[in-house]
């Protein structure tokens, strides 16, 4: 199963690159980083995963004895956990970016942006 | 031609560094020596939090969570700063349509509903699955609802940018004290430790998790406010 | 194996789903193609045991990034529609 998700996480990564690299409207491009996003995401995950074994909360299944045996890696969970968070963060600034370049240059196409040629 | 023969050849590139991640990868059947040590019996009962998640994010990365809480600050101050430079000479165009009825009567049943599901994911964050930073989400979408049927008009970012700042404060004083009353910054045994796997466990992690959780979900709910302010102006 | 043969039905639709967001030419139909490739990898990650990553990619994923999405786009037509 983790096999699958690592396959899926990376042609994901993949996909997105290619739609940043391809793509001319500047919304698709922030389509192509956000499903890089998730792919990293889905990566890290898969990496934490441990065969056969349950989430890593403690309860009257799980008990703290044999926690060491029962449980994944917790660590990756709790860097994803905080890589969403900063992901929504950093789409809604370039968001606010297309947005101010729109109303500037009246079209979503990053040919149509010429200042930026240098 | 020359160009997509360039983005080729740099995908072809990613695609084999992504290969040989993907050949090395052979399934793990043990864990490796870091998550060992947190699942460690004794230093389970040392942190007392029964969601190791919880006890990562807040004890042993505690830091981290502090830098990626000032990250969000910062993305909605800019953002804030940003769409009210675009607003200053803007006008107000005509009222937008109605919501319908249905959508309206559901939105105020489930609007405080799901505002008190926010508060139990961030308080029992400890013990169940979620923490600050989904409750925070929770109750920013909460607030989306409150937005979309329009009850609130100008939506005032005052009272956000308050309960954000007080509680950024409390969490980096909580953290202090840790110095002060026990080993380290945002160490949690400033408190009771009390029972393993009730509400009243966990030292500090529970207050310092109400408060990230309260700043995530003003610093949301201020982002979506700003963008929902703009695209109604003409 | 019940749980394999779903990461498989998973893994196929976020592929799919994330060629739609790329190439699909209406903006709207990308961006929900976008939110479903976020809750579709929300499910995948509660089969590899991690839940609390679940509820965040399914609360900020899928819901808070698509609508702030929308906004933008209907920003973008209104000021469209004006000129």
């Amino acid at each position: 199963m983790e096999y699958i998700s690592i396959i899926v996480g990376l042609l994901l990564i993949i996909f997105g690159l290619w739609g940043v690299l391809t793509q001319k409207n500047i919304l698709k491009i922030i389509i192509g980083f956000s499903l890089f996003d998730t792919g990293l995401h889905v990566v890290m995950v898969s990496i934490s995963y441990v065969k056969g074994r349950t989430a890593p909360i403690l309860d009257d299944t799980v008990s703290i004895a044999d926690a060491a045996k029962k449980i994944v890696d917790p660590i990756p969970q709790a860097l994803v956990l905080t890589a969403i968070v900063i992901g929504l963060g950093v789409t809604a600034l370039m968001l606010a970016y297309a947005m101010k370049m729109y109303k500037q240059k009246g079209t979503l196409d990053i040919s149509g942006y010429k200042e930026l040629n240098g | 031609m020359i160009r997509n023969s360039l983005i080729f050849i740099v995908l072809l590139g990613f695609a084999t560094m992504m290969y040989t991640l993907y050949a090395n990868f052979d399934g793990n059947t043990e864990l490796n020596n870091v998550a060992r040590f947190y699942a460690n019996e004794q230093n389970i009962q040392d942190v007392g939090a029964a969601n190791l998640v919880t006890a990562v994010v807040v004890t042993y990365r505690g830091l981290d969570t502090l830098g990626e809480v000032t990250i969000l600050f910062l993305t909605a101050a800019i953002i804030g700063f940003f769409l009210k430079l675009q607003q200053a000479n803007a006008s107000h165009g005509e009222p937008k349509r109605k919501p319908s009825e249905i959508f309206e009567t559901a939105a105020r049943v489930l609007t405080p509903i799901i505002f008190v599901l926010g508060i139990y994911v961030f308080v029992n964050g400890h013990l169940t699955p979620g923490g600050g930073f989904q409750g925070g989400a929770i109750i920013a979408s909460s607030f989306v609802l409150m937005l979309l049927v329009g009850q609130t008009g100008h939506f005032n970012s005052k009272l956000f940018n308050i309960i954000e700042s007080i509680s950024g404060v409390v969490f980096v004083f909580v953290g202090a004290l840790g110095i002060a009353l026990a080993g380290g910054f945002l160490d949690n045994r400033i408190m009771e430790m009390g029972t393993f796997g009730t509400l009243l466990s966990a030292g500090a992690i529970p207050i310092i998790y109400i408060f990230v959780g309260l700043k995530v979900g003003s610093e949301l709910s201020n982002i979506l406010g700003n963008f929902r302010e703009v695209q109604q102006e003409n | 194996m019940i749980n394999l043969i779903i990461t498989l039905f998973l893994g196929v639709t976020m592929l799919i789903m994330a060629g739609v967001a790329i190439y699909h030419k209406k903006l709207s139909v990308a961006i929900i193609a976008a939110g479903v490739v976020s809750l579709f990898a929300s499910v995948m990650y509660l089969l590899l045991a991690a839940p609390d990553v679940a509820m965040t990619e399914a609360s900020i994923g899928s819901g808070l990034s698509t609508i702030i999405f929308f906004y933008v786009l209907n920003k973008i037509r209104k000021t469209n529609d004006s000129k």
